[in-house]
């Protein structure tokens, strides 16, 4: 049942199995029906299983979103495609103040079974009002679980299982993600869906990371390996919950910890992971924590600027030499 | 008519403005704080309308909803206790006056943020719509709602795609200090339905008789599959501060408080107290909507002095046993809230 699938192909797939099986799992946003989705999610669909169960909608992002709210309230299991996460911000509202509150401020009367996929961060030269990261600002809101597969088998469990779940969640992608290949295998048994994965054993530092820039630590940490360091390299997989026992127990090996984000630097996702993890391993560091982290500048247009302003694997191996020989 | 769902009507208007003006009162005592929007004065609009509507209809609402929650069948206690924040509130004190939900009355919240029924609503009509069942939606807002982007956005999908939803406009012309005139270019709320092809009504909103016939027609066409519908209810909040308006129903009382304002300290002054019009002078204002059912009642012979003197006994008990029940009530724990939070967890270990 292994199969070398794209991203995109992994959450297709993910959704064809969900539906199949439940038919209150629908699936809204713009051109998800009769086009098959901005980045091909949800190609096949809509033939399959119907304007009602794949609707495309207009541009209406605020109102789209909390349209899945309260369907979910009433027993769908909405899945919201917002193209990209830079027109989450007009849906804010939906997602903050009522998926993340409803369940909450009714004193736990409604189940919020919402899924809201889209995805985030810097791509090529799309400028700077579509290359945004916005995981800092959900982060900070109890009641929503935030997961960011980096790889095409987590997309597939991890969207399988938001699904499923009576829980609003938000499935951070990456449009640099979507066109890249790995193995899926549905048979296989999913962790649960928050757990953090050590996708590289190392004794010098570990490497605390999500999303697209798993890839660039996985590949720093090969040439770093070239230089005689060894990094164990963490994908999160989630930042909402984090998964802080398997970070705490690679740091009680390696007693070094480096983040690398595509967030900015200032209160970013990273500021988060660096202050949990400093608070439960202080005494076991070695050295003080540092960030890869994009630079505090809107996305320029330039290509140049624009893969300077976010964290290149160059910028990963720099910080990891320096922590190792501090 | 006939007289039973008349008294009914009437019962719940006496009930509403009998509970608000508790609350008011219990508010001024410090039982109730935080934010607290009070209906009085607009009792034939939430009273006309959910008498129209179904056991099984959905209702949203906004953050003025204690009397839409008390005639959809809430008991005053449980609205009482949360507005006092109280565990046995209808919200387990976690939500407040501007959150009254029940679940088990479809009751589907109030929302405090101003345009938030309009998704909510167009959401549970696509569910509605979806499994082909003989429901509808019933979406309360304020005329200051409709110059929000989700009211377009969701009128033109619940039109667009035939869902079952009634908005229902309680146009009291203010957007808290702003008369309509200065808030919105058309005025006219109903007429904006037009651009999205829903079919509205302008009605008296005082006048709970023609709210409820209104209501019963505009939810025959929705279940008739003829798609959303559209009442604007116009109608006046007989609290807070507010310039004079040119409806007949204005109350005296309004303008007296206009013309005391003319002087500074005593602008000054009525900023800082808590204002609230007491049963005189509201009863000095003349025909509202309460005393025009009553007086339809009389003339009918629906209902003699001594039932109208009963059914105000049985209400002010009713909402005496409320605030009692409200004040003998427990606080929420912690351990409460993160219960709620988690409520949807289904056993599932996160890590």
């Amino acid at each position: 049942m292994n199969d070398t699938v794209y991203y995109w192909q992994a959450l297709n797939r993910a959704l064809d199995a969900e539906m199949s099986v439940d038919e209150s799992v629908i699936v809204m946003g713009e051109d998800v029906g009769l086009y098959g989705g901005s980045y091909r999610v949800t190609e096949g669909l809509y033939a399959k299983y119907g304007e009602w169960r794949l609707r495309d909608t207009p541009i209406s992002e605020g109102s789209f979103t909390g349209l899945g709210v309260g369907a979910a309230m009433v027993g769908l299991r909405p899945v919201v495609e917002i193209m990209t996460i830079n027109f989450a911000l007009l849906a804010l509202d939906a997602i903050i103040n009522m998926a993340a509150k409803i369940p909450f401020m009714s004193g736990g009367q409604f189940p919020m079974p919402l899924v809201v996929r889209m995805p985030g961060g810097v791509a090529k030269q799309l400028a700077a009002q579509h290359s945004q990261r916005l995981e800092q600002t959900l982060m900070n809101v109890p009641g929503l679980r935030i997961a960011v597969p980096a790889t095409p088998q987590d997309a597939y469990w991890q969207l399988c299982q938001a699904i499923r779940s009576d829980e609003p969640i938000i499935l951070l992608e990456h449009e640099l993600l979507y066109f890249s290949k790995g193995s899926l295998d549905v048979t296989l048994e999913a962790p649960p869906m928050h757990r953090a994965q050590v996708h590289r054993q190392g004794d010098d530092l570990t490497i605390v990371t999500y999303s697209r820039m798993l890839d660039l630590s996985l590949r720093a940490a090969e040439q770093l390996a070239e230089k005689g360091i060894s990094a164990e390299v963490v994908d999160l997989r989630s930042l909402r919950p984090i998964d802080w026992d398997t970070c705490v127990a690679s740091l009680e090996k390696t007693h070094r910890l480096l983040v690398v984000e595509e967030d900015s630097r200032f209160a970013g996702a990273g500021a988060e992971i660096a202050a949990g993890l400093t608070e439960r391993c202080f005494y076991t560091l070695d050295a003080a924590p540092q960030r890869v982290a994009a630079l505090e500048i809107p996305t320029p247009f330039n290509a140049t600027l624009e893969a300077a302003s976010i964290p290149r694997i160059a910028d990963i191996i720099a910080a990891a030499e320096n922590l190792c020989t501090n | 008519m006939e007289s039973d769902p008349l008294r009914k009507m009437l019962h719940d208007m006496l009930l509403a403005r009998a509970f608000e003006e508790r609350a008011a009162q219990e508010y001024a005592q410090g039982n109730i704080a935080g934010f607290l929007h009070l209906y009085p004065g607009e009792e034939a609009v939430g009273v006309g309308v959910l008498h129209a509507a179904e056991p099984a209809d959905y209702i949203v609402s906004t953050y003025r909803e204690h009397v839409h929650a008390l005639v959809r069948g809430v008991p005053a206690r449980v609205v009482m206790a949360e507005l006092f924040g109280r565990k046995t509130g209808c919200s387990g004190g976690l939500g407040g006056s501007m959150h009254l939900f029940d679940a088990g009355r479809r009751f589907m919240g109030g929302y405090a943020i101003v345009g938030e029924t309009f998704p909510i609503a167009t959401g549970i009509g696509y569910a509605i719509a979806m499994r082909e069942l003989p429901e509808a939606v019933i979406c309360f807002f304020g005329d200051g709602a409709v110059n929000q982007g989700t009211f377009h956005e969701s009128l033109n999908m619940a039109a667009l795609w035939k869902l079952p939803v009634l908005f229902v406009c309680e146009n009291n012309h203010y957007q808290i200090g702003t008369e309509i005139h200065r808030h919105s270019a058309v005025a006219e709320v109903y007429k904006r339905a037009a651009a999205y092809r829903i079919p509205a009504r302008r009605i008296d909103g005082m006048d709970v008789l023609a709210v409820h016939q209104a209501s019963v027609d505009a939810l025959q066409q929705i279940r008739a599959g003829n798609g959303p519908q559209f009442l604007e209810c116009e109608t006046y909040r007989f609290r807070g501060h507010s310039m004079a308006d040119p409806g007949s129903y204005r109350p005296k009382v309004e303008l007296q408080a206009f013309e005391e304002r003319e002087d500074p300290l005593k602008i000054a002054i009525a900023e800082t107290v808590v204002a609230y019009p007491d049963a005189e002078q509201i009863a000095a204002s003349g025909a509202n909507n309460i005393e025009r059912l009553k007086a339809h009642l009389n003339e009918g012979n629906h209902l003699s002095a001594e039932q109208l003197a009963g059914i105000e006994q049985e209400i002010t008990e009713q909402v005496e046993d409320a605030v009692c029940f409200a004040g003998d009530s427990p606080e929420p724990t912690l351990a409460d809230a993160q219960a709620a939070l988690d409520c949807n967890r289904q056993g599932e270990v996160l890590l």
